[in-house]
């Protein structure tokens, strides 16, 4: 199997040329920070996944954490290559200084994330979900939660889990019946949760779970329902944590992919109860859960870049190696030379590098909202960035699956059979679409909250953006015809939407990837501006940035038509997909 | 005492080299560019010396064009106190860079002087015995191990078939094999403190070196392709080729 290598050249192409990050840097005043750093940062990240992380992604994937007398014990090597990620202050980049964070931008921790993403999907989801136990504590915790907890997960010696999930409350959190109870002056918790990742380990000292339960009093529904810090380990009264809570693995779910990262069933209070700490005031857990989902969500798509950046590698690679027949002249040929290998070697290369654009500009959307001193531009820039979330959750990793799957094509036969590695890419991908949300969910945001209830204002704020970069004269014709079609399509899809807020649910999906590609393509668009302008000026990468062109061309003919076949089916509306009664589905057995 | 140690700029490990079309050289053009790994082992030697509390302080020095700043920066990333850049626009052979180092060397006084002992590009290992001469300072190359007791040094070095322990007065001048130490990666803590270190620039013209050319570059080839094999009918027709084709056997 060949190693994973940071796509550097793109990266810092995005970075330094799309987004511009050296002007925003210096607008607002952000000391010691550029294109030419983050270059450095990311080299270094990059080393480490490529030596470290990467080598251990199919051992993960055949050697599955166990659950062992109540602990569950991870992957060999999986425990020193975490602590050395801890060592090398990773865990710590993007939180805040005030608890021993490097408080870079979020630009950086996105694409730091792609890269460990790209080298070992399973291991990275551990330090992804304490990333989420981060952004409560320090958004809604208390000074006490904040003193205690903070400044360890924030280094990465604790780990973070997030519980919402039960039995019966998977989609519908309103149905959660874990308890809590308020008893002689602390909360107790007792109730089961499933599909914890990384719910128990021995990588670190402690681990601290944010589980979602219901006080005695609640009101019903979402409204009832509180967030709490449960530790795996208590403090002592010397302030060690060293006693147990009452919290325990049951199992560990048998999963299609990302073995590597323990999926457990969570039992709190089989005791007397599991002790846990109220995150802010009582009964605003949902909302809580709420303001860290565009991270969380936004991270997911960045799997989703990661793996099919990493899945296009390991094609390229096979592709540029096995020989199948030979030319007239009797000369060997390397399946790169066949036509409909290079469509899904074009189509992964351009694929991966427009989830990139997209997932890279929201990223410095969130950033822009931090750095802004003013209300207006910061509620403008969080609306955007919450506009954005489900297309970079929902269409990324919907397309991630495409990706895979077509890195598994190339590799024929031999890409089925697990030891070429890919196998696993598909089967580790094909979770992206599911968790954190679905893309069914995801679909049902933009459309309804994000689209509808505004009366389309961010989509009309996106469309204008595009609109200004169709009227430059400098883009290239044929990109600038087909980001001009896709608008249009975009344009009356949200008319139909506006007309037709019946439909919403069913045209969602189709609504959703239209815009996922529309966007993409508008950032491909801008991609091929910016690297024509470096052709000009000369002193680039000539070699690269032609091939960003082709790349951004490529995406235009076969990415952005696609547009059009969405607004077909969401013109459609829900006829026929609703017409038929349930017996009627069962007419072709019954 | 103060460790001095050498970082050269080269073209990535993992790079597919290629020669340029004209076989004038290899082409650097646009080519991700590293620290050579031997001197990656030099610094952290450096480091490691630091740690244990031999040396006071490690001063990291390139000679190249602005561009191994960036390897300085590295070095600095990784643990090193301060860079000193020997600018030189054109490409040195190893008796000029031994030459400017040697005035590195008799400005900063360093106990030690840690160098890889080849650059993964050119491949001629030589500049760390060129400077030995130069300053006059003991020599221990391709060490496996260096220790230091006060003011002796004993040098473990990769000799053919075996290893050679070596006693050397200090100063010393020492050249890194693969199996010195396993560098460390950079930390992002220290990644973000060595944009803080002094970082100073020094021409050649400043430290007094004429710089003379003794050796020209004729050209470079990159090594022919592999042939497809060819089936042979028996052991009359192999033995026939192998003496006759391949040369192999009288």
């Amino acid at each position: 199997m060949n190693s994973y290598k940071h796509p550097y050249k793109d990266v810092d192409f995005v970075i330094r040329h799309l987004l511009n990050f050296d002007a925003f840097c210096e607008q607002n005043k952000i000391a010691d920070m550029n294109s030419d750093f983050t270059a450095v940062i990311l080299a270094e990240a990059a080393k480490f996944a490529t030596h470290q992380l990467d080598p251990l992604n199919q051992k993960g994937d055949l050697e599955h954490p166990i659950l062992k007398d109540g602990k569950v014990i991870e992957t060999p090597q999986f425990a020193a290559a975490y602590q050395e990620y801890v060592a090398q202050g990773w865990a710590s980049l993007s939180a805040s200084e005030e608890y021993g964070g490097q408080g870079l931008a979020n630009l950086l921790s996105v694409a730091c994330n792609e890269i460990w993403q790209s080298a070992n999907m399973a291991f990275s989801l551990c330090p992804l979900l304490g990333q989420g136990a981060i952004t409560a504590i320090e958004r809604h915790g208390s000074e006490y939660l904040k003193e205690q907890y903070l400044a360890k997960l924030i280094s990465g010696e604790w780990t973070g889990t997030m519980n919402l999930t039960e039995a019966a409350a998977g989609t519908d959190l309103a149905a959660i019946k874990t308890q809590a109870v308020y008893d002689d002056g602390q909360y107790k918790i007792s109730g089961q949760k499933i599909f914890i990742t990384w719910g128990d380990h021995q990588m670190a000292e402690n681990i601290v779970h944010l589980v979602l339960a219901r006080l005695p009093d609640a009101p019903a529904g979402m409204k009832g329902i509180s967030l709490f810090v449960v530790p795996k380990y208590l403090a002592n009264e010397q302030g060690e944590y060293n006693i147990e809570n009452d919290v325990r693995c049951l199992s560990l779910e048998h999963k299609l992919g990302i073995h590597g990262s323990p999926t457990c069933v969570m039992s709190y209070g089989d005791n007397d109860g599991a002790i846990g700490y109220l995150v802010g005031e009582e009964h605003c857990g949902i909302r809580y859960m709420f303001s860290m989902m565009n991270h969380a969500r936004q991270g997911v798509g960045v799997q989703g870049l990661g793996v099919s950046e990493r899945a296009y590698q390991a094609a390229l690679d096979y592709a540029c190696e096995r020989i199948q027949g030979s030319d007239k002249a009797g000369n060997a040929l390397k399946i790169v030379q066949f036509g409909d290998v290079r469509r899904m070697l074009m189509a992964m290369k351009s694929g991966a590098e427009a989830m990139r654009a997209l997932c890279y500009y929201a990223g410095l959307e969130a950033d822009r909202e931090q750095a802004s001193n003013s209300s207006d531009e910061k509620a403008q820039f969080a609306a955007q960035t919450a506009f954005l979330t489900p297309v970079v959750k929902g269409w990324s990793t919907e397309l991630t699956q495409e990706m895979v799957s077509f890195a598994m094509q190339v590799h024929g036969g031999a890409g089925y059979i697990e030891e070429t590695g890919v196998a696993q890419y598909v089967r580790d991908a094909r979770i992206l679409t599911i968790y954190e949300g679905t893309t069914g969910i995801q679909a049902l945001d933009f459309t309804q909250r994000k689209t509808l209830l505004d009366n389309a204002a961010q989509a009309q704020v996106m469309m204008e953006k595009i609109a200004q970069t169709c009227a430059l004269n400098e883009l290239d014709e044929n990109v600038k015809k087909a980001l001009n079609s896709a608008l249009a399509d975009a344009k009356q899809g949200v008319e139909y939407l506006l007309e037709n807020p019946s439909q919403a649910s069913f045209v969602a999906n189709y609504y959703l990837q239209m815009w996922g590609y529309t966007i993409a393509g508008w950032l491909m668009a801008k991609a091929h501006l910016a690297a024509t302008k470096e052709l000009q000026i000369g002193a680039g990468d000539n070699d690269y940035l032609t091939t960003k062109q082709v790349s951004c061309e490529f995406y235009c003919e076969h990415f952005l038509v696609r547009t059009q076949a969405c607004l077909a089916s969401i013109r459609a509306g829900g006829d026929s997909v609703m017409s038929l009664t349930e017996e009627q589905f069962f007419s072709h057995v019954n | 005492m103060k460790v001095l140690v050498t970082v050269k700029r080269v073209i990535d490990y993992n790079v597919k080299v290629r020669v340029k079309s004209d076989n004038s050289g290899v082409d650097l053009n646009n080519v991700k560019m590293a620290m050579n790994p031997f001197c990656e082992i030099a610094v952290e030697e450096a480091i490691r010396l630091k740690e244990a509390g031999i040396a006071t302080e490690v001063v990291a020095v390139s000679v190249g064009e602005k561009s191994c700043q960036e390897q300085l920066r590295t070095a600095l990333a990784l643990g090193a106190d301060r860079a000193i850049h020997v600018e030189a626009e054109q490409e040195l052979e190893s008796l000029n860079v031994a030459k400017l180092l040697a005035k590195v060397v008799e400005a900063e006084q360093p106990g030690i002087v840690i160098l890889g002992k080849q650059a993964i590009d050119t491949d001629n290992n030589q500049t760390g015995q060129m400077l030995s001469a130069l300053t006059g300072m003991a020599q221990g190359t391709f060490a496996s191990n260096i220790e230091i007791k006060d003011d002796k040094a004993l040098v473990t070095r990769e000799v053919d078939g075996g290893l050679q322990t070596i006693e050397l007065a200090m100063p010393i001048i020492a050249t890194t094999d693969l199996r010195l130490n396993e560098p460390r990666y950079a930390s992002l803590p220290n990644i973000m403190k060595a944009k803080r270190k002094p970082l100073e620039t020094k021409t050649v013209e400043e430290l007094g070196v004429t710089i003379k050319e003794h050796t020209k570059l004729l050209s470079v080839t990159p090594p022919e392709e592999r042939q497809a094999g060819i089936k042979v009918a028996d052991v009359a027709e192999l033995v026939d080729k192998l003496k006759n084709e391949a040369k192999v056997i009288g």
